[in-house]
């Protein structure tokens, strides 16, 4: 399992990866893990209203990885969006990606259970 | 060609004991009868509506609704772009007339949503979000939440003038009959109320509704026949931003707001200053504040600074959801950008009521997803 960002040729970074780059519509040929890496904390919330099959609270935060030593890389930092390890976070702090096997319960949602992963990462305060 | 608005309804927004069909057919009938146009007038028929299958099993509905009215053999179309839908069908019947494929269309927008739990609704609604985002338990609340913590930390803005939206907007709504909660709230009251998703507490949010609106649109020529009473539509514009919300380059930036009232004012040939009242979309509060900042009437980060000084009361500078907004009037999801018309067209025609303010020129901005889809229309009254 990785946290996987696509590269297209002009050195744009996304994640999630995409077929052709959102900021150019150039094919998103490269990719590179983001799960080694430690990430800053952007924004974050306590979600209490949950959907069925989400943990409540459910603590989620928006984090920026810093790629600027990723050779072709144009774009300085990429975000990503996951659950928090713990519920005490704040703007700023030092996140580390640890993997989950699910992250909510696929049973109990809207969504077909095989039509897409539930495994993943939560951001890990350091 | 000048496309305008003939007529407009709108049922009892709350918690409705009928279904989909019978929403639809009621704003539908009600909306012929104000439009004093026959139904086998109608050419064409849009039925904005995300989730009907969805919430209620029912699909196809907009040959349910074109067979219920007796407006067959007209073309008919279910428009779906979620909370933007009601926006969106405003656009579909825009081009209907504007193109000349329609002299006479009717638009109806409904949603079904209170027989769902909370949680299995907002599930529904965040089936929109990208398997990358679902799979976190993301909720559009959170991405509310998330936004608001960033906006109130980057521009200094203090937690109360989220709350004086809620205020503000739950006043207005006591002067809608059509408006799901009616009622006043205090300061306190909201500021107090149960974390939803922090900052946000439950008096950030719109409440989940069941409701239906309609607009009747025709020529400008048709409409001159037919009533003194009508609105233009001058400006109309769409647009897209990212699917996956935090691949934004600036998070308090709805980049379908700005591009699509850019559109909207390039063509009716107007700016921010020109408008008199608008409608936003006021799913949470902090949406009020990124829209007056989209739609340029602010600059980024100072939309709190309106809602502090009374800017954007019904008698401040520029009155901002005199219908009460989603706030107070509720929101089912594909009647909404719906209802926000039938706002600004009753406010260009006089037809407000206590509502009315002193309007030429109206804008309405429907947002669906965070922004992720948006239709600015703008209106004016007839001279």
């Amino acid at each position: 399992m990785t946290l996987e960002a696509g590269m297209c040729s002009n050195g744009h970074v996304s994640y999630p990866t995409h077929p052709l780059c959102p900021e150019c519509g150039e094919p998103q040929e490269e990719s590179f893990d983001l799960s080694d890496r430690t990430g800053e904390v952007v924004t974050w919330t306590h979600s209490t209203a949950t959907p069925p099959g989400v943990r409540e609270p459910n603590t989620l935060a928006i984090v920026e990885f810093d790629v600027t030593d990723i050779d072709d890389a144009s774009d300085e930092f990429v975000r990503a969006l996951g659950q928090v390890t713990s519920d005490e976070v704040e703007t700023g702090d030092t996140v580390e990606p640890v993997y989950v096997e699910e992250l909510r319960d696929p049973d109990a949602g809207i969504k077909v259970p095989e039509s897409q992963d539930w495994d993943g990462y939560r951001w890990d305060p350091v | 060609m000048g496309v305008a608005v003939i007529g407009a309804s709108m049922t009892k927004f709350g918690q409705r004991d009928v279904w989909i069909r019978e929403l639809l057919s009621q704003a539908g009938e009600e909306c012929l009868t104000d439009a004093g146009v026959a139904p086998d007038d109608v050419e064409h028929l849009y039925v904005s509506n995300m989730a009907s299958g969805e919430f209620e099993g029912q699909t196809g509905i907009m040959n349910l609704l074109a067979h219920d009215l007796g407006v067959l053999p007209a073309y008919s179309e279910r428009v779906d772009q979620t909370s933007s839908s009601g926006g969106a069908g405003i656009y579909e019947a825009w081009q209907s007339v504007a193109s000349g494929a329609s002299e006479m269309t009717l638009l109806v927008g409904g949603e079904k949503m209170t027989h769902k739990t909370t949680g299995q609704a907002t599930d529904i609604i965040a089936s929109i979000t990208h398997p990358d985002e679902y799979k976190h338990g993301v909720t559009l609340p959170s991405f509310a939440g998330m936004t608001a913590r960033h906006y109130l930390e980057r521009f200094d803005a203090p937690r109360e003038s989220l709350a004086r939206v809620a205020v503000k907007n739950h006043r207005n709504g006591v002067d809608n009959p059509k408006a799901q909660f009616q009622k006043e709230i205090t300061m306190e009251k909201a500021l107090e109320s149960p974390i939803i998703a922090d900052p946000l507490r439950l008096y950030d949010f719109c409440p989940i509704t069941d409701g239906s609106a309609a607009l009747m649109f025709t020529t400008e020529e048709r409409a001159k026949e037919i009533t003194d009473e009508y609105a233009l539509v001058s400006g109309i514009g769409g647009a897209t931003d990212t699917h996956v919300v935090h691949e934004r380059d600036d998070p308090t930036i709805m980049g379908g707001v700005v591009e699509s009232s850019k559109q909207a004012y390039e063509m009716a040939g107007l700016g921010p200053n020109d408008l008199d009242v608008a409608e936003l979309h006021d799913m949470f509060t902090i949406l009020e504040f990124l829209q007056l900042e989209g739609i340029g009437v602010a600059d980024q980060g100072t939309a709190w600074e309106m809602a502090m000084d009374g800017a954007t009361a019904k008698d401040g500078e520029l009155p901002i959801n005199t219908s009460g907004g989603l706030k107070s009037k509720g929101h089912p999801l594909g009647a909404s950008g719906v209802a926000q018309g039938v706002e600004i067209y009753e406010q260009l025609v006089g037809e407000a009521g206590p509502r009315q303010v002193e309007a030429d020129t109206a804008l309405a901005c429907n947002v669906g997803g965070f922004g992720n889809c948006v239709i600015t229309t703008i209106m004016e009254a007839a001279e």
